[in-house]
């Protein structure tokens, strides 16, 4: 009874991405001899394979062949977990060498399935390589193994009284290599800025297996061209990062946040122009979630809601953060800022909550955190992560409602729900599609009309998750021909037998 | 002590400043206490207390008729008070206290809290507090409130119910074996435990309100009490570092190890 239906699903799966994913150049699966190979200078407890002298069932390299969203599968055979720089380089070598395809991987928490195999290359998964390698407390320049995960890395400068540049709802999985290999976003991206900017120095294994190590703690040095941007966002298509060497900003002394009600989305630029003004220096986050979200992220427990009369008729929410260096000065300005929001002639707020204490903070804060887990919890998601102007926030959201409306999707079974949440501040919708299934109609009806109302408004199609396999076909909606070409070159370059992450950001012939 | 107007309830509720929960305290240097210098807020239990009178108003409506919240502090439990009065009190006490003063001692609030009973024009129905301050852990201060009071006393509440129709409260508390239910004749102290109620959110608009509602500054002096401590408290260390534990290889090595720490089979 259930077989069928299980087979069905996979084949609507196997078809869906056959056809986006581009053909992957002729590359060698691993063998038998590969993982001898490995085992002469791996230890035992850093290979894991359905071949070789220690077999293990294909069952335990679930976690390492799927995706957080159970969306993308992959069919390796082999996981390796190098402990040292060294260790990868050699993997990579033999790779090289053999034209084995190396999925580099980190905490496998990406959204666009670059972090899986497409088919059964190898992953080579950076989990055992997470010591601190340098902090100076000083300069707040931390020195750390790629696969350091970044709530480790964020415990470990508290103390010093540093705290990472950038947060995300993944932070107790995903890794530090690869944030710095998908640039990353996150919460902070509005005070602290993007990590082509936080990033100082990056160890990098090449295609080759040559080491790259530009691993500098210099804050500022201007010899030649600065290579390491390129594998800054190249999510593993031009090398395997090993080592990150980034500037983390001192922490806050005072932070602060609150909960704003609004009753029509159109009061999110007013409101957001405002507050940048009346805040200025001390505003850290401004986020935004839409009714329906917020209701999603309450029902999944995901945070205490607020009181149901006080939000009646609330359109969307925003959620403020404030750090600064003196709470009485950051609070007087919020309270300022408040005051003025709700006694104005015409307020852009219908109420809100201001946190009183540390626990409240963390309260608030996981109703927006919240979202993505919820959204999980309560079917399958498609995501969509635009860059769009601010004011066509809510008309995206709303036609894409309309459109799969229009289509006779909008149903229990079909698409529940239609939400958008996110970085309001740095221009950055999520839009999440959340249905009852993964299906081929409801991704047709999707794709390519998200995508060309994206390009309609000059936007992104990916803000900040990357392309990954998800979106190599859609590449071309936000970077022009010559773009992509130039993209292309680099890549022939570092990686002429398209080994790195095959099938991934670009379509490589 | 004339009965309060037939059916109508004062409430009052002490609450504390006290530090964080959320905050990993350190022992200062000089071994005398714990490092001040972090982040403080309103004790939680106190927080349920304030919940509770609030949630009585809700339920009961015209017949409470005031909440008064109380504080011995130094100027920053101001801002305890106006949390309070956020989540919906309708005015404070502030016992000011020098910042330098050592904190008071559960027998000294409780005298001031009778102090401040004995001053109010009407007479309160009811006292909440919090079942102990999460920086002391005293578990005191109600308990020797009542007995000040020669009042009734239902502590470690989970539920509160209150008649005041025949000014009596069924009150359930948690005890060891399980709920233990008491009947209790008001005037009546009551302290809260964690699963009594959820303290809300204060939201912007009663936050605002508070700023306008009447905060009375009064001294030990003018409640004509001692509140200096009367125990000393000799030193304060951490607890003895955790040792790591160790990994053997062979089960002879195990057995080797046991045998060190003294601990010798049992001849079969």
């Amino acid at each position: 009874m259930l077989a069928p239906r299980f087979v069905a699903r996979q084949l609507f799966v196997g078809v869906r991405r056959w056809n986006h994913t581009p053909a992957i150049p002729a590359l060698s699966p691993v063998t038998e001899q590969d993982v001898a190979h490995f085992a002469k200078f791996l230890a035992p407890t850093s290979i894991f394979s359905t071949l070789g002298p220690n077999p293990i069932p294909i069952s335990e390299l679930s976690p390492y062949n799927n995706d957080w969203m159970g969306k993308y599968h992959g069919k390796a055979t082999t996981v390796v977990k190098p402990k040292t720089t060294e260790e990868v380089s050699k993997i990579v070598k033999h790779c090289c060498e053999r034209r084995i395809g190396i999925v580099p991987q980190g905490g496998n928490t990406g959204l666009v399935g670059g972090s899986v195999p497409i088919g059964n290359e190898l992953i080579l998964n950076l989990g055992s390589m997470s010591k601190v390698r340098s902090f100076d407390p000083v300069s707040g320049i931390l020195v750390a193994d790629a696969g350091c995960i970044l709530q480790s890395l964020t415990d470990y400068v508290a103390p010093h009284n540093h705290i990472m540049p950038l947060d995300l709802g993944a932070k107790g999985s995903c890794q530090i290599g690869g944030n710095v290999a998908t640039n990353a976003g996150g919460l902070r991206l509005l005070r602290y800025g993007s990590l082509h900017g936080s990033v100082l120095g990056l160890e990098v294994v090449l295609p080759d297996g040559t080491i790259l190590d530009q691993l500098t703690t210099l804050r500022k040095d201007n010899t030649g061209y600065d290579l390491k941007q390129l594998f800054i966002g190249a999510e593993g298509t031009l090398g395997v990062i090993t080592g990150v060497s980034l500037l983390t900003p001192p922490s806050p002394q005072a932070s602060n946040n609150v909960i704003l009600a609004l009753p029509s989305f159109d009061n999110v630029l007013p409101l957001y122009k405002t507050v940048k003004q009346q805040l200025s220096e001390i505003l850290s986050a401004f986020e935004f979630i839409d009714r329906t979200a917020y209701d999603l992220a309450v029902k999944h427990g995901q945070g205490r809601g607020l009181h149901d009369d006080e939000i009646e008729g609330a359109e969307c929410f925003v959620l403020v953060e404030t750090s600064g260096g003196r709470r009485e000065h950051d609070e007087q300005k919020l309270n300022d800022l408040l005051e003025n929001l709700l006694t104005s002639d015409e307020p852009l707020i219908n109420t809100g909550v201001l946190s009183q204490n540390p626990a409240q903070f963390s309260s608030l804060w996981a109703l927006r955190e919240g979202v993505t887990e919820a959204v999980s919890k309560e079917g399958k998601a498609y995501k969509y992560d635009i860059s769009v102007p601010l004011s066509t926030f809510k008309d995206v959201v709303d036609l894409t409602r309309e459109h799969l409306k229009s289509k006779g999707l909008l149903h229990e079974k079909g698409v529940k729900h239609v939400i958008g949440y996110g970085h309001v501040g740095d221009g950055n919708l999520h839009l999440n599609v959340v249905a009852d299934a993964y299906t081929l109609e409801i991704q047709n009806a999707l794709e390519p009309f998200i995508y060309e109302l994206v390009a309609s408004h000059k936007g992104s199609v990916s803000a900040e998750h990357g392309i990954g396999a998800m979106k190599t076909h859609a590449l071309h909606y936000s970077k022009s021909g010559v773009s992509i070409e130039w993209m292309k070159k680099l890549k022939q370059l570092f990686d002429p037998h398209g080994i790195m992450n095959p099938g991934k950001v670009l379509e490589m012939p | 002590m004339r009965p309060s107007s037939a059916c109508l309830l004062n409430i009052l509720v002490p609450v504390k400043r006290a530090v964080d929960y959320a905050v990993k305290i350190r022992v200062n240097p000089q071994q005398t206490g714990i490092d001040l210098n972090v982040k403080h807020s309103m004790n939680p239990f106190d927080e349920i207390a304030v919940e509770e009178a609030v949630r009585l108003r809700e339920r009961l409506k015209e017949k409470v008729k005031s909440i008064k919240v109380v504080t011995i502090g130094p100027a920053k439990s101001a801002e305890t008070l106006r949390t309070a009065l956020a989540m919906g009190a309708d005015s404070a006490i502030h016992i000011e206290i020098p910042d330098s003063a050592p904190s008071p001692e559960p027998l000294g609030v409780a005298k001031a809290l009778r102090a401040v009973i004995d001053r109010q024009s009407e007479d309160v129905d009811l006292v909440i507090l919090g079942k102990q301050a999460i920086d002391d852990d005293s578990g005191q201060t109600g308990q020797m409130l009542a007995g000040l009071m020669g009042w009734a006393q239902a502590t470690f509440a989970s539920k509160l119910e209150i008649d005041t129709e025949k000014k009596v409260a069924n009150v359930t508390r948690e005890i060891d074996g399980g709920l233990e239910v008491l009947r209790c004749k008001l005037p009546l102290i009551v302290t809260t435990d964690l699963r009594l109620n959820e303290p809300r959110y204060a939201s912007l608009p009663n936050i605002m309100k508070a700023k306008k509602k009447p905060i009375e500054k009064l001294s030990a002096e003018d409640l004509g009490v001692d509140l200096r401590p009367r125990l000393e408290t000799l030193k304060v260390t951490e607890p003895p570092k955790r040792v790591g534990g160790g990994k053997v290889d062979t089960v002879d090595e195990l057995v080797a190890k046991l045998a060190e720490a003294g601990i010798t089979g049992v001849k079969a």
